[in-house]
């Protein structure tokens, strides 16, 4: 495949000089914003049960494999 | 051989019922399975898993006409909702195992394929549900795609890789535990609160890890082991090994469930055909296993037995290059010769690099990371502390399996996930089984033929035929036989099961 080398390791994390990685298929696809994620939030407000302490205390299941 | 395999995934699903506690959780579980089989005509009782796993016959065809005696009469309806028990068309069993409705994907042989019939699965669910809620805002059953309660209960999510038997056990512990303590990074599912019964407030990486408590073993219920020894084939014993992992979470993000199964299956090549690089045996495995999940830096060390010390992404990159090394000898190309090894590979590369700069840049991708980077923007905004009950309801609506509930479903309808496969391609895997192993010839026995169907298991199928005695018993035990390229013919010669019997004694022969 064309796109090899451009994905090609870099191995240790915290090399100062090392440049960040290029995104396959463009930034917008491999980065979430954080606008994005806020607007999520909004919606998860709603649907977040009301209750949550109560919801969680609940939430019990028994044992599988 | 690159990453295809026979394989498949199986997942029991989390149940509740919203404003009743109390209520049965196994009892719960066989209403889910029988609503939905009632609604789409298949058998529940009746026997309808064939649990005789016997006769160990095979042909080179790998089927074979078998005639089991058995007497209807003990066949009969079982109206016990908690033994329900059914296979779909699409080649999949779902059932009630333990106290919670599970589905067991059809075989299947590509990381792809995995994904796809996995998505299926979570499709089932959400009609058995919705079917049992038909007041929505009155649910009587909620389900959950995750593996604990964070009670201190664990369910399971397992793969199964099928693997030549010569390939000793022993090897396979050897290469396979360095690299499940390490897979976590990429394949964990995220979970608040550490310690089985989240005693120690905080993120964490998987679901399951703190569940694991000794190397090797039996068990899957309790000391459960990173490498589980259960040896039930559902095929020829003498040339195949099903092997059984129970390590893994319930990935919602395609791509974690592609690598998840599709590295798994390369390292299994590399471990059958003796490519690993030397020894990666870690010292302390399951105390190991546990630090790399509760650390989202991904800076914990791991100490190998030669002294050396490594985190989880530079033993990952270590299977990776030998994949690769593995993959240019003996198909000429590091990523593979077939499309299918190749989008593994390049995706592999991709999140181990990524994750070595910023873990946060994989949220389109993995589980864990999309769930942190949720979590943290929710805690931002709040000011909320990991102790806050409202993030723990996070976690647990993260993978409520209805639309309208789920934290995850939100993030996807926004567009924040890499899907691998379409909704459409899900939907149509609920009904379709895959073409290329035998489970085709299984769900296509139960749309042709449903009421002669018995009851069917992973290798086998039993008939009742009209103006026969005894039922009829069909041997899958090779589970690359029984394709759609083999037996469509058949199928389509057959119009009745009097006939498709009669045309596979004929073609067996």
């Amino acid at each position: 495949m064309a796109s090899q080398e451009q994905s090609r390791p870099q191995r240790r994390e915290g090399d100062p000089d090392a440049a960040p990685p290029d995104a396959p298929v463009g930034g917008a696809q491999t980065q979430v914003s954080n606008a994005d994620i806020d607007s999520v939030l909004d919606e998860i407000d709603e649907v977040l049960e009301v209750n949550a302490e109560e919801f969680v205390r609940s939430f019990v299941q028994k044992g599988g494999q | 051989m690159g990453v295809r395999r026979v394989m498949g995934v199986e997942t029991e699903y989390g149940i509740a019922a919203p404003g009743d506690p109390s209520a049965n959780p196994m009892w719960l579980s066989g209403q889910v399975v029988t609503a939905y089989a009632r609604a789409k005509g298949l058998l529940t009782g009746r026997g309808a898993w064939d649990y005789a796993d016997e006769a160990p016959l095979r042909d080179a065809r790998g089927w074979e006409l078998g005639r089991a005696w058995a007497d209807p009469s003990q066949l009969t309806d079982v109206e016990d909702p908690t033994m329900a028990n059914v296979v779909l068309t699409n080649g999949a069993r779902f059932y009630v195992d333990h106290a919670h409705p599970e589905y067991s994907g059809p075989e299947v042989t590509t990381p792809r394929a995995v994904v796809t019939w996995d998505r299926a699965g979570d499709l089932v669910m959400q009609e058995a549900a919705r079917l049992l809620n038909p007041d929505p805002a009155r649910p009587t059953v909620a389900l959950y795609k995750n593996n604990t309660d964070g009670k201190g209960a664990s369910y399971g999510t397992h793969e199964n890789y099928l693997m030549r038997r010569e390939t000793p056990f022993q090897d396979i512990v050897r290469g396979l535990t360095p690299f499940f303590v390490a897979r976590q990074v990429f394949a964990g599912a995220g979970r608040v609160g550490i310690g089985q019964d989240s005693r120690t407030a905080g993120f964490q990486l998987t679901q399951r890890a703190d569940f694991f408590e000794t190397e090797v073993g039996l068990e899957t219920t309790l000391k459960r082991p990173i490498i589980n020894t259960r040896d039930e084939p559902h095929s020829a014993a003498d040339l195949y090994r099903r092997l059984h992992v129970i390590i893994g979470d319930a990935n919602q993000c395609d791509v974690a469930n592609l690598l998840k199964v599709g590295t798994t299956s390369l390292v299994l090549s590399l471990i059958e055909d003796r490519a690993l690089p030397g020894d990666l045996t870690v010292l302390n495995p399951v105390s190991t296993l546990h630090a790399v999940s509760h650390d989202p830096t991904l800076r914990t060390l791991i100490t190998l037995r030669d002294g050396r010390k490594l985190t989880a992404l530079e033993l990952l990159w270590i299977y990776h290059d030998a994949c690769a090394a593995y993959l240019a000898d003996r198909e000429g190309d590091p990523t593979g010769a077939d499309e299918d090894t190749q989008e593994v590979m390049t995706r592999w590369a991709d999140v181990l690099t990524r994750l070595g700069t910023d873990p946060m840049s994989c949220a389109r991708e993995l589980d864990w990371v999309a769930k942190l980077r949720l979590l943290q923007a929710y805690r931002d905004r709040d000011g909320l502390a990991w102790t806050e009950p409202r993030l723990a309801a996070l976690d647990i609506q993260w993978s409520d399996i209805r639309p309208a509930k789920s934290v995850f479903a939100k993030l996807r309808a926004a567009g924040q996930v890499t899907e691998l496969v379409t909704s459409a391609e899900a939907a149509a895997a609920v009904t379709t089984p895959p073409e290329d192993t035998r489970a085709w010839f299984r769900g296509q026995c139960l749309s042709r033929y449903a009421a002669h169907v018995v009851s069917a298991s992973w290798d086998s199928v039993i008939f009742e035929v009209p103006g026969q005695t005894s039922l009829q018993r069909i041997p899958m035990l090779e589970p690359l036989r029984g394709t759609r390229e083999q037996v469509q013919d058949v199928f389509d010669r057959s119009p009745d099961v009097t006939t498709l019997l009669r045309e596979l004694i004929r073609s067996g022969d």
